[in-house]
């Protein structure tokens, strides 16, 4: 089996890559990510090698958080200017449905790992849906001022529901995901049913009434900047986040901030290429994915932010940080001492129950 | 006794005063150290005290008042440091003279005599209320100027700033907007854009609004409502009408449409202005030029130009501004290789709270004071050429 796959393999990548340089490219390219430190890797990693390669020019918009909306209007206005998209899974499923992002087959278009293994089974599962390349795991999870919380570190995440042990205020992210998964688990929702309570009124009824006990304490936050200035300030005693802030606060500013990795929620960020590209920008496209997704650009990016690379093959060649020269692994959410208790985001489930709960939960804010 | 009204005030009156405004700036304070009404109660009793006493030593209003300031400077410095100081002589200083100003009945000194107390309350409440809407428009700018110098790569008041620690602070978001590539250009793409987007506003703003104040125009409201609409619906609506528009054209993402978006929003200033200095306008001047020989042409540039200059002037100022501070609709008719500072100081504080917005809106700030410091000065003189103001 495996071997047929990797005839399979040097196969097509054989015949392909010949017709893909043969093929006729652009010269310019517009990639569209984050923004800040999460740009910044991408810029040192993928981009800039690959410009040396070619002598592509790259431009970055940092549009990414509004994605779909723009696709969208590119769509409609029949006047796509982007190549690539830097997106959250959730969003890609998203752009993917709608027919906004084109379909790209992992085995065609993806470089094989170094030791012959597929690109279909390196990136494993977290190939989800059918338009999306994977990049980085990244975890949404919280951090604490170590110096609000006396000689009792908190060591699992229902400390952000406990009020006595740990007063004052904390940050959540002002929407229900992982919010509600969390308030369930630590109102003693065993893991494997958190998702089939939240599918019922009663399930979703008993999550708010859970966060409701410490609504009084909360501070919302909406852009992944929020919480790392509130841990700064010493506004909030702990608040979620994305890991990558966290560990910019506590290894580059050197705050009194430390990581609580428990149930820490995965979810994926990655490429796609938007429909409807003339055939030389789609090459070009798919030459650069093809260049940026491999293993060692993958665990390149690691050097420059704390994001896991989707890529099992990447792990091992995960190294130090590029200017603080520290071991990035121990700070991947993927470590194997981090990941004793995770989640992945469920994107099925929050295709399904996204706007209903959505809507529960907004009624539940403004009450 | 009936013209006199000024007299001395009972020790009551001054300490019950006093306690008020002691209440007010107590809840600043507490409210600082963690608890407002905590604050509100010892600053009402603090000041309730000294006014109650003081008001009895009017004679050494003097030495009572240094006295006042350096008691406060030295609990602040005990209490908390040099800031704190600073904060306490501030205000040891203020209550020094609340309670005099109150208790020699001075602050009856400059009204009418025959004012109710109610009315002088009115008065003074006024003035307050004023100070504090004036207070809260001008504190969040000027907040942001010593953060812009902060060691720190957060929006923080750090405890070495707050000991003005030189440590604490430093030029480094400074040095960052003039090295970081991402800043510089978007500096670069405001400056190719915000002056074209000017001159093609001045330039048609001006030649609208000599138009549209010939009397013999038809339609002259209807065209100027057209051209000021700009102005008035809402900025995102018509982004996206110019995002589709642009985009069938293909104007979209290059900058010439960025420039011609910003010179359409400008327009609306220029011809408001260059409209009411027409009004000011003798157009006996044309006909005179005209007489003598002079071409349309010559005519405007001999004759009328230098006249309107300072309305032409001042609303190319306000249509730069207005390109220069623009967001949304770059957001939307532009692509990344037109990413102007706003656009990045919107990015850059929904991605990464990064001190160096905050230094760039300190540069921004002096920039748009000397603009409008230049606008007033053009005001001023124009007001003395059409002779409407006495100097």
């Amino acid at each position: 089996m495996k071997l047929m796959n990797l005839t399979a393999l040097v196969a097509t990548t054989a015949l392909v890559a010949p017709m893909a340089m043969a093929a006729d490219m652009a010269d310019e390219m517009t990639i569209v990510s984050w923004g800040g430190a999460y740009s910044k890797s991408q810029l040192k990693a993928y981009h800039e090698p690959y410009s040396e390669k070619t002598g592509v020019k790259i431009i970055n918009d940092e549009s990414s958080a509004e994605a779909v909306a723009k696709l969208r209007a590119m769509n409609e206005a029949g006047n796509v200017t982007w190549d690539v998209v830097d997106v959250v899974a959730a969003d890609a499923l998203r752009l993917c449905d709608e027919g906004l992002a084109m379909e790209i087959d992992p085995e065609e278009h993806l470089a094989a790992a170094p030791d012959g293994t597929s690109a279909e089974d390196d990136f494993g599962d977290l190939l989800v849906g059918d338009c999306f390349i994977p990049q980085i795991v990244y975890s949404t999870t919280f951090g604490y001022r170590t110096d609000l919380v006396g000689d009792n570190p908190p060591t699992d995440v229902c400390a952000v529901f406990d009020l006595e042990t740990y007063p004052g205020k904390r940050a959540l992210e002002k929407r229900p995901i992982n919010n509600v998964e969390w308030a369930l688990l630590c109102d003693g929702v065993a893991k494997e049913d958190v998702y089939d309570v939240l599918a019922t009124e009663e399930g979703q009824e008993q999550a708010l009434a859970k966060l409701d006990t410490i609504k009084d304490e909360v501070i919302w936050w909406s852009a992944g900047a929020d919480t790392p200035q509130l841990l700064a300030d010493g506004e909030i005693v702990m608040g979620s986040t994305y890991n990558g802030r966290l560990f910019s606060v506590i290894e580059e500013q050197k705050q009194p901030v430390a990581m609580l990795w428990d149930a820490q929620v995965f979810d994926l960020d990655g490429w796609i290429i938007p429909a409807g590209l003339s055939d030389e920008r789609k090459a070009r496209a798919l030459d650069y994915i093809y260049f940026a997704t491999d293993t060692q650009r993958l665990a390149d990016q690691a050097k420059y932010i704390s994001y896991g690379p989707a890529r099992a093959s990447s792990a091992p060649l995960v190294g130090q940080h590029a200017d603080l020269g520290i071991d990035m692994a121990p700070h991947m959410p993927t470590d194997p001492e981090n990941a004793k208790n995770t989640f992945l985001y469920n994107y099925e489930f929050w295709a399904d129950y996204r706007d209903d709960i959505d809507a529960k939960f907004q009624a539940w804010l403004a009450k | 006794m009936a013209l006199n009204t000024v007299q001395p005030q009972t020790p009551g009156f001054v300490a019950a005063v006093s306690a008020g405004a002691g209440a007010l700036f107590g809840l600043f304070v507490g409210t600082a150290q963690g608890s407002g009404f905590i604050g509100i109660v010892i600053g009402a009793a603090l000041l309730a005290a000294l006014g109650f006493v003081l008001s009895g030593m009017r004679e050494r209003e003097k030495p009572l008042r240094w006295l006042i300031t350096a008691g406060f400077l030295i609990a602040g410095l005990v209490l908390g440091g040099i800031s704190a100081a600073i904060v306490g002589a501030l205000f040891g200083w203020f209550a020094g003279w609340f309670i005099f100003w109150l208790a020699t009945s001075r602050y009856r000194a400059h009204l009418a005599p025959y004012l109710t107390p109610g009315q002088v309350l009115w008065h003074y409440t006024f003035r307050v209320i004023c100070g504090a809407i004036f207070v809260f428009l001008i504190t969040p700018i000027l907040v942001v100027m010593p953060l812009s110098f902060n060691a720190q790569d957060f929006f923080t008041f750090t405890p070495e700033m707050l000991r003005f620690d030189p440590a604490g602070y430093s030029m480094k978001h400074y040095e960052d907007f003039f090295s970081n590539s991402d800043w510089q250009n978007a500096l670069w793409n405001s400056i190719k854009i915000a002056p074209m987007a000017t001159l093609l506003s001045v330039g048609f703003g001006t030649l609208a609004a000599i138009g549209l104040s010939q009397p013999h125009v038809p339609f002259r409201r209807a065209i100027m409502a057209i051209l000021i609409s700009p102005m008035i619906v809402p900025l995102i609506i018509s982004a996206a009408g110019m995002y589709f528009f642009y985009s069938r054209i293909g104007l979209q993402g290059t900058y010439f449409g960025v420039v011609l978006a910003h010179a359409a929003l400008g327009i609306p200033f220029v011809i408001i202005t260059v409209t009411a200095t027409l009004v000011g306008f003798d157009r006996s001047l044309t006909r005179a030029a005209a007489n003598m020989g002079a071409g349309p042409v010559t005519t405007f540039f001999r004759v009328q130009m230098p006249l309107i200059l300072p309305g032409v002037i001042s609303g190319g100022l306000f249509a730069f501004i207005t390109s220069f501070d623009e967001v949304v609709v770059v957001l939307f008719v532009g692509s990344a290789g037109q990413k102007t500072l706003p656009w990045q100081m919107f990015t850059g504080l929904r991605e990464q709270i990064s001190p160096t917005i905050l230094a760039v809106a300190t540069i921004l700030v002096a920039i748009s004071i000397l603009l409008l410091t230049t606008v007033e000065m053009l005001r001023r003189r124009s007001e003395r050429l059409r002779g409407m103001s006495p100097s």
